[in-house]
């Protein structure tokens, strides 16, 4: 499975690349110089103990925060320095799914996902929306839930609606947000497939921040591990587990505990 | 670091940020006259707001309108009768009533039921990431959420204020017609005798106003709402409080400036 992954991933072509980034909230110094690349096709998985920053990094990432210090390149783009109109259509090449989905809860399933299409792109037919939403639906695997209302979902279901609903612009990125936290062992292998199958299915290069050690093993042609604002070190899994830090261990080991 | 330099207050911490508040406050709106006249206009949500407001508001001010048509009427007549001037009553109540208590009372209900759950609903969106949520999907939550709630409280709340001088005088009627045999036309026709088209123009506009400000302080609220769920209560509760509290200084300032042009 790595084998196929590796040969579309492409070395050479950064899609996002950062330097010396810093970030702080008053008092609270949350990133404190993050270098990183993202390359063409790969994926990469983000670890880090909850409250380290996370969140806040692929935030800036996609424009919603701004960075107090360094650069953040974004598909050839500075993205703290954009104008809304170009902000804009960067956007709509990346794709952010949210820790709490964050679906919208006045409208049913269908009208979460056609938001993002008819609001972006004008003069589509009812039918092509229509086909657009129960494609993507399908991606997902919950063909069947399209008249719900978020609020009759389960927490995998609309993990994986907030996922659908990014998919449909065809992101070039795809920037996760704890897609397996909260979730059982059986519905986190779900995601996790999920997560894969887009890769695949979409050529898509991916961020994915967890603190579940399996779904890091298993999605990231590459795993970073975040620790005190910093990224303690890039790899491979096993190269990043490599090692005597204790803090590191001690991530490692409470995760196998089970 | 100069990043993490501590920030220092220039007053103290509470009047620093007072006048942070005020000016974000005015940033706000600023960005709503900015973005108002921009493309692209989401008439269709603004339709639909403006249902929302409608209908959330106008079984409640039917019966408002109506009592204080009725009671007012009540409470005016005998010391109008004491003078001999109980023939005056329906020109009394119209003034009253379309000057003053139409738009006034429309207001302060539509600012405990609308700009609430205008505050709620943004409040709780921002909170669960929902706003953000469209600002990824290059949708302009600005313009998606605030500008076509403001402009439908605009809208519609000057013509239910009309609605709820109508019934008002009609409340005012019926309690007149139990008193003395009037018909219908002849009360509205001597109620409306005695109001001036600034009179009419004056209410309107106030109208507007207010429907601007539970608009603007509803969103307001909501689009800065923090610290989860507690923060959606507080987003409600200040956006009507700060609401009614603007409403009147606005009722004092435009009965001054309409004194003015009717005297000059
Ligand atoms: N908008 C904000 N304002 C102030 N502080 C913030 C803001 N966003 C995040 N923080 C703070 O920054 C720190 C990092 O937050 P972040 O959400 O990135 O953590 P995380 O690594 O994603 O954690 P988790 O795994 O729990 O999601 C936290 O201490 C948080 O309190
Ligand atoms: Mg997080």
């Amino acid at each position: 499975m790595e084998e196929l992954k590796n040969h579309i991933i492409n070395y050479n072509e950064a899609v996002i690349s950062i330097s010396g980034l810093y970030k702080s909230f008053g008092d609270l110094d949350v990133l404190k110089g993050i270098d990183f690349e993202l390359f063409k096709g790969e994926n990469v998985a983000i670890l880090g103990k909850s409250g380290t920053g996370k969140s806040v990094l692929i935030k800036i990432i996609i424009g919603l925060l701004k960075p107090d210090k360094g650069e953040v390149i974004v598909l050839g783009k500075h993205v703290d320095k954009l104008e809304r109109k170009e902000l804009d259509t960067l956007r709509l090449r990346i794709g952010f799914s949210f820790q709490n989905s964050a679906l919208y809860d006045s409208m049913n399933v269908y009208q979460n996902l056609a938001f993002p299409l008819t609001m972006n792109i004008k003069n589509l037919s009812k039918n092509q929306v229509k086909n657009e939403v129960e494609e993507v639906l399908e991606a997902v695997g919950l063909e069947d839930k399209i008249n719900q209302l978020p609020s009759d979902l389960s927490g995998g279901q609309r993990k994986r609606i907030g996922i659908a609903r990014t998919l449909i612009l065809k992101p070039e990125i795809m920037l996760y947000d704890e897609p397996t936290s909260g979730l059982d062992p059986v519905t986190s292998e779900e995601i996790i497939e999920l997560i894969n199958d887009v890769q695949e299915k979409y050529n898509t290069s991916s961020i994915i921040i967890t603190h579940d050690l399996t779904c890091a093993k298993n999605t990231g042609n590459r795993t970073a591990m975040l620790l005190d604002g910093r990224f303690f070190k890039i790899g491979t899994f096993d190269e990043v587990f490599d090692t005597e830090d204790e803090q590191v261990k001690g991530f490692y080991n409470y995760n196998f505990i089970q | 670091m100069a990043t993490f330099t501590n920030r220092k207050y220039i007053f103290s911490k509470g009047i620093d940020q007072y006048f942070i508040g005020v000016k974000s406050a005015y940033s706000f709106v600023a960005l709503f006259f900015k973005e108002a006249f921009k493309r692209p206009f989401h008439f269709r949500e603004v339709l639909n707001q403006s249902f929302e407001v409608g209908l959330k508001s106008l079984p409640l001010i039917t019966l408002t309108g109506f009592i204080v048509g009725v009671v007012f009427t009540k409470q005016s007549r005998p010391s109008l009768e004491d003078f001999g001037a109980a023939s005056w009553l329906p020109s009394l109540i119209g003034i009253a009533i379309v000057r003053a208590l139409g738009p006034l009372v429309t207001a302060l209900i539509c600012a405990g039921k609308v700009g609430s759950s205008i505050g709620a609903e943004l409040g709780s969106m921002k909170v669960s990431e929902q706003i953000d949520a469209m600002e990824v999907s290059a949708i302009n939550p600005f313009k998606y959420l605030v500008v076509t709630r403001v402009l439908a409280t605009t809208i519609t709340i000057p013509v239910l204020a009309m609605y709820c001088s109508c019934v008002g005088l009609y409340g005012s009627y019926v309690n007149v017609h139990a008193e003395e045999t009037t018909s219908l036309v002849t009360f509205y026709q001597s109620a409306f005798s005695s109001i001036s088209f600034l009179d009419i123009f004056t209410s309107v506009a106030k109208a507007i106003i207010y429907g601007f400000t539970i608009g603007i302080v509803g969103a307001y609220k909501g689009f800065n709402a923090t610290q989860g769920t507690r923060g959606v209560g507080k987003a409600a509760n200040q956006a009507v409080v700060l609401s009614m509290f603007l409403i009147f200084l606005e009722e004092l300032v435009i009965v001054q400036v309409a004194n003015w042009i009717r005297y000059f």
